[in-house]
């Protein structure tokens, strides 16, 4: 039998997805044995119009990383969905839009302003913003064109199969490839995970279900390692954060940040959180109980750290 | 001109705030018909996600209603709705949605008159807020909706039974 012809892409994303895909180790002997690299930008010099020149369906599967941001990720997904007869939304940006996404709650105004203007390493003076489309004595330039909301990768295709994480761990991303490679699919839709139930199930710090007084950020308290981050009142997401990563952050005394997505049956991870969180402030007091919930200095950018575009809301009311 | 008549889901617990709708019914008290009654045992079971799925299906506005604190069936139960409100509220205001159109507030069984008070102020301050502009905050403000599936909340490996003929055998380290 032939090998299997394989594609990997990053669209807005970090690039660490890609390098995440190596963690595999010396498994991805296994892969080379079976599969071909068709194409892969971050590590291979491959033109796009190399894929576009394939017959549709000739890739057997393709792990797109990174959200939709501009023209040039929609077009390339597109292109890729068409060439490939599996798609796997791999990480979390595709998965669930990730960091990228929380550019929704902002308008693409005033995050062009902060990117080029605003920041203070940036010096501007001129005002030079990226324009789609530059004369120069060569001829026409053209850059993509960025999108006003930012979305996962299943909101502009049709999307067989979803690894989590941010980056995916290395075990997830075995389970993932183990199946492709040897035929064993899930169900078209899967979010494949070696867990469906929440964080919590598999960390072993001892929990006591403490109500808090008070939360805290990293910086402003040493956790003792031995107990549960969140009774100590760190905002750990395990509660809310689908499993199968082994919780090394927590038991690295980090709280989790929920890169996994939602546990299984919860459509909206943010408000989940939310809601766990609201339940857990220890006050009678109407007044005291605001001023808990206050010190969570920007809920929006905890709650949706990682699923803003997929969440119920999608994106801030910012006209 | 027409009067914008706000549409207002109202959340109400079993054991004191729906007596105190019961009552002000029994009572005869003229208050706006703009509230649309869900009755729950506790107002601890109105999740933060009840809420914003009432706005974004065509409410103007949230009122949840709970017994006064101390007085609640459960002992706890208000407690937990007013934490969770207080940091919906901050949340919401980070999408840009204003806070007044949630509104979290007590109403024991003998405070018919109280709760038809609350009911016409709730009604008026949504009414000078207008409608909820659902479409700019919810949808993608191009393009018609999702192209595929949302993801199904499955993690169903390993499978039994290769669905296709394996390309290699994968060998366990």
């Amino acid at each position: 039998m032939g090998k299997l012809k394989v594609a990997l892409y990053w669209a807005s994303s970090c690039g660490g997805c890609d390098m995440a895909t190596l963690a595999i180790g010396e498994k991805i002997l296994d892969v080379a044995a079976a599969a071909d690299i068709v194409f892969w930008p971050a590590a291979m010099d491959f033109k796009y119009l190399d894929v576009e020149r394939m017959a549709d369906q000739s890739i057997d599967f393709c792990l797109f990383n990174g959200a939709i941001r501009n023209t040039e990720d929609e077009h390339v997904a597109k292109m890729l969905r068409a060439k490939s007869k599996i798609m796997i939304a791999y990480g979390s940006c595709a998965y669930e839009g990730c960091i990228p996404g929380l550019a929704n709650l902002f308008s693409m105004d005033s995050v062009l302003d902060r990117v080029y203007i605003d920041t203070p390493s940036t010096d501007n003076q001129e005002r030079t913003y990226p324009r789609a489309k530059v004369q120069v004595p060569e001829g026409q330039l053209e850059l993509p064109r960025l999108h006003g909301t930012v979305r996962a990768l299943h909101q502009i295709i049709d999307v067989d199969y979803f690894v989590p994480g941010c980056p995916p761990e290395a075990k997830t991303t075995w389970l993932a490839l183990e199946a492709l490679l040897t035929g064993a699919l899930p169900e078209k839709g899967s979010v494949i995970s070696h867990s469906g139930k929440a964080l919590c199930e598999e960390c072993p710090l001892p929990k006591e279900g403490k109500k808090v007084k008070k939360f805290y950020r990293p910086h402003q308290i040493v956790p003792d390692p031995k107990k549960c981050l969140l009774d100590q009142g760190l905002l750990c997401y395990g509660v809310a954060t689908r499993g199968g990563c082994g919780a090394m952050c927590p038991q690295a005394a980090m709280p989790c940040t929920g890169c996994y997505g939602p546990v299984e049956g919860v459509v909206d991870q943010g408000i989940h959180f939310l809601s766990a969180l609201g339940s857990l402030i220890d006050s009678t007091d109407a007044e005291e109980i605001a001023r808990i919930a206050d010190e969570i200095v920007d809920p929006a950018g905890t709650f949706y750290r990682y699923s803003l575009p997929v969440s119920l809301l999608r994106r801030a009311k910012t006209a | 001109m027409n009067k914008f008549e706000p549409k207002i889901v109202l959340f109400l617990c079993n054991w004191c705030s729906y007596a105190g709708a019961d009552l002000a019914g029994t009572s005869r008290l003229q208050y706006a018909p703009n509230v649309r009654i869900v009755r729950l045992m506790c107002s601890g079971r109105v999740e933060p996600y009840f809420i914003i799925e009432a706005l974004q299906t065509g409410a103007d506005g949230v009122l949840v209603l709970g017994c006064h604190p101390g007085e609640c069936h459960y002992l706890e139960g208000n407690y937990r709705t007013a934490g969770r409100m207080a940091l919906l509220k901050k949340m919401l205001r980070q999408f840009g949605i204003e806070e007044e159109r949630v509104r979290l507030d007590w109403v024991s069984a003998s405070e018919g008159i109280r709760f038809a008070s609350i009911v016409n102020q709730m009604t008026e301050a949504i009414r000078d807020l207008g409608p909820f502009q659902r479409e700019e905050v919810l949808y993608f403000p191009f393009g018609d909706g999702d192209a595929g599936a949302p993801p199904q909340r499955v993690a169903a490996l390993p499978v039994e039974g290769a669905t296709r003929a394996p390309i290699i055998e994968v060998t366990y380290g």
